[in-house]
């Protein structure tokens, strides 16, 4: 897996910021302070300074884009979480999921499957919304897990499960990529 | 002799120069030189005032480069030695290339990138395009009166690693200091956003001679931020203009022609494509060196119905960049057009069907990408006013990846990143005992390798022996602001480490980038030696202006011992920089970055701290 430096300037990605270590984040709040400190960051600012500001500015700018997709993105925000309090989320070992979650992803990715061989666009468009909103209720289940409720060992489980649902979403897009060329 | 002026110290010695910085798009078919003067970007002309220059090179037998309108009318009396539409074959090898068949060139047959021969020995594309970017330089200087000091060079944003690589490769040989390579519809973005005030969700399609681009931005309040961007880097008016050639061959029904009649036969088919432009028909009459006549008339539907699949291309990235942004068509607030290939009224149709909204066409479609790239070099130069001040978010179109068992691709940055940006994946050995691993490096969104561009190849050695999968090799991936990337391999274990810059399979290495430089430079009649090292006198005054500018403002970030370390290295510097030592110069400049390092890291600190406390103090003050 991907790992990230947990650390920047001293600092974690939600304090690099300055926004509370939480799931829950403003995200148009969150967009404008990436803008203020990019703007300061940005090698572009610093291209007729010398070779040392110019590095700085790369390591800043490269920092300041890591921690700002890793919170954007509710996925890689609850792994960054789990992470930072120490809890391994073990998505390459562990595979458990409840059976009837497990039922449910098999019917869809079987409707998928159908479609896709269909090149029916309009009904992948339709699974598509369906599955962004069943990942928009794990969001919020990661919400009240982590932020309210402070239990990893459950989160975790919605982390894994998430990650099954992305594959599926990303191979509905390739299926509709197909089906429009 | 004259004393020599020293200035005050801490006083700038050349407070307000105004540095000369241009912006260039190198295009397929005409490539332009702009820059910012009195805060205007303007379109320098050549001296008959025409500001085009056709991506044309004539390589004369006696030794002569013509380059643009001049090279331009030999394309049909020596097109073997004529290279037109470079650009295609910028980091190709010859298998990449369509239509190699209705080509007139001599290729050099072999692996790696393509390489032509010519009556001046064996080009390959970065020396093509090197002697096309001298042109442009040599009229920069002409109209600025003196020696720029940096460019902007525009690229489709859809140029993979390689291309990008060549590019910048060309820019070096051609004696340009490049201060960044810029995405073609990012450029027009800035000369469209800056002109009109936008902000919004912007589409830019950019359809030029022979690459596609859409990019999808997001303006607000300064930030040009790139969303998402797509295209094709080999589909562009060219391809339009050899739909009509095969028609033409097809309806005349004409045997293989030679090299020098499909030249005059493609030549014609850009003039009927144009000529459609404002007229239903055109006629087209050619007389071929065979003596034998063509004469066809081909009518818009005949043209719209042979390129409706080439307009269709189009429209797919189109698609999948809107998806790849989380858009509707809808969603988008105005499509800018560029390139000239977008004057096709089919074109403009497709556009207007699918984004429910007729295009902007306000901007010249063949200047607005150059002067985009001017207003971008004038503020990297430090050129900048108050006031004038804005951000360009850009990001890398395609996957970047290593080659894993079984031939399949793991993506370490997915397309679509903003960049700069860093990524690490830790990789394992596949035997017991196996001490060297073979790194693969590709680009591309396929899970085959097979499928994806192979940008690099390099090796790790001395891991040690240990069972099959426990060794943890780390590879960090570093795309910088221009796109390119390098990779470095670590051992974990063992702390082993290899670093490349990667350095395209169908690049060139430093070492033929510094022979083709000596050898232009032994032909030319400007000295090498002195313009050298007038750039480093240039860069020691800047990076000493840089220096004394920073301890105007933030002298309090050092201790008392640091300042006096600081003071030391510049007055070096201000010692050795007036001097001819080029290496003296070099390593009095090293000395003073390297003493200043720290220095940089606490002010960029300071910096984010003030971003972000200025948040709180406006919090507070609602």
């Amino acid at each position: 897996m991907t790992s990230f430096d947990l650390s920047f300037a001293g600092k974690d990605h939600f304090a690099l910021f300055g926004v509370p270590r939480a799931f829950a984040v403003d995200g148009t709040e969150l967009e404008r302070l990436y803008r203020e400190v990019q703007a300061r960051v940005h090698p572009d600012k610093h291209a007729h300074l010398g070779d040392a500001e110019r590095r700085v500015a790369m390591q800043w700018a490269t920092q300041v884009n890591e921690a700002y997709q890793t919170l954007r993105d509710p996925l890689r925000r609850a792994r960054y979480l789990l992470q930072l309090a120490g809890h391994d989320p073990a998505i390459e070992t562990n595979t458990a999921m409840p059976a009837e979650f497990l039922m449910a992803q098999m019917e869809l990715r079987e409707a998928v499957a159908a479609a896709r061989a269909a090149a029916d666009a309009a009904h992948l468009d339709d699974l598509h919304g369906r599955l962004r909103q069943e990942m928009a209720a794990q969001h919020e289940a990661l919400r009240l897990t982590i932020d309210e409720r402070h239990d990893y060992a459950r989160a975790a489980e919605i982390v894994r499960q998430l990650m099954f649902q992305e594959k599926l979403m990303s191979d509905i897009d390739a299926a509709l990529e197909a089906a429009e060329a | 002799m004259a004393l020599l002026q020293i200035a005050e110290p801490g006083e700038s010695t050349a407070p307000h120069e105004h540095r000369l910085a241009v912006g260039i798009d190198l295009g397929t078919t005409n490539s332009l030189v702009a820059t910012v003067r009195s805060g205007m970007a303007v379109v320098l002309n050549d001296e008959l005032g025409r500001s085009l220059l056709p991506s044309v090179v004539h390589y004369e037998a006696g030794g002569h480069v013509e380059v643009g309108y001049e090279a331009q009318a030999g394309q049909a009396v020596d097109p073997k030695n004529t290279v037109v539409s470079v650009k295609r074959f910028m980091g190709r090898g010859l298998k990449d290339i369509a239509h190699i068949e209705a080509m007139p060139y001599d290729f050099v047959e072999g692996e790696g990138q393509v390489r032509l021969r010519t009556a001046q020995g064996v080009k390959s594309p970065v020396e093509v395009s090197a002697d096309i970017l001298k042109a442009l330089r040599q009229r920069a200087e002409a109209a600025l009166g003196g020696q720029i000091t940096g460019a902007v060079i525009t690229v489709p944003a859809y140029f993979d690693d390689a291309q990008r690589q060549a590019t910048k490769d060309a820019a070096r040989l051609a004696g340009l200091n490049v201060l960044r390579l810029l995405n073609e519809p990012t450029a027009a973005a800035i000369a469209y956003g800056l002109d009109n005030a936008a902000e919004g969700i912007y589409a830019v399609y950019d359809l030029g001679g022979g690459t596609f681009d859409i990019s999808i931005l997001k303006l607000t309040k300064g930030v040009f931020q790139v969303l998402a961007t797509g295209g094709d880097s080999a589909l562009g008016g060219d391809d339009f203009d050899h739909r009509i050639f095969c028609w033409m061959i097809e309806e005349a029904k004409l045997a293989p022609v030679s090299p020098h009649d499909g030249r005059l036969l493609l030549t014609r088919a850009r003039e009927a494509k144009e000529y459609l432009t404002s007229h239903s028909a055109a006629p087209i009459t050619v007389k071929l060196g065979s003596g034998e006549y063509v004469d066809l008339k081909l009518t818009t539907e005949i043209f719209n119905d042979i390129t409706r699949t080439l307009v269709q291309k189009t429209l797919q990235p189109t698609r999948k960049a809107l998806r790849d942004a989380g858009l509707a068509p809808g969603e988008v607030k105005g499509v800018v057009m560029v390139g000239g290939a977008t004057r096709m009224p089919q074109i403009q149709h497709a556009v207007a069907a699918y984004f429910g909204q007729e295009p902007l066409n306000n901007l010249d479609p063949d200047k607005v990408v150059a002067l985009g790239a001017a207003t971008q070099a004038n503020l990297l130069a430090g050129n900048r006013v108050a006031g004038d001040d804005w951000l360009l978010l850009d990001v890398i179109p395609l996957s970047l990846g290593m080659e894993t068992m079984g031939g399949l691709t793991e993506k370490v940055i997915p397309r679509n990143s903003t960049i700069p940006i860093a990524r690490a994946q830790e990789f394992t050995t596949f035997k017991d005992g196996q001490t060297a691993m073979a790194l693969h490096v590709v680009q591309g969104e396929r899970e085959l390798v097979s499928d994806c561009r192979s940008l690099a190849r390099f090796e790790l050695r001395g891991i040690p022996p240990m069972v099959a999968g426990a060794a943890r090799i780390r590879v960090t991936f570093q795309v910088d602001a221009d796109g390119l990337l390098s990779v470095t391999a670590r051992e974990q274990t063992s702390g082993h480490e290899a670093k490349i810059e990667v350095k395209p399979s169908y690049g060139l290495t430093d070492d033929e980038i510094a022979a083709m430089l000596k050898d232009s430079y032994s032909h030319a009649s400007d000295d090498a030696f002195r313009r050298a090292l007038r750039e480093a006198q240039v860069e020691a005054q800047r990076l000493i202006e840089a220096v004394q500018s920073a301890l105007r403002e933030d002298a309090q970030l050092l201790s008392t011992l640091e300042r006096a370390h600081v003071d030391t290295c510049l007055a070096k510097l201000q010692a050795v920089m007036m001097g001819d030592d080029r290496r003296a110069i070099d390593v009095a400049m090293y000395a003073l970055s390297k003493g200043t390092a720290e220095f940089a890291a606490r002010r960029m600190n300071a910096s984010v701290q003030k971003a972000l406390s200025g948040k709180k103090l406006e919090e507070l003050g609602q």
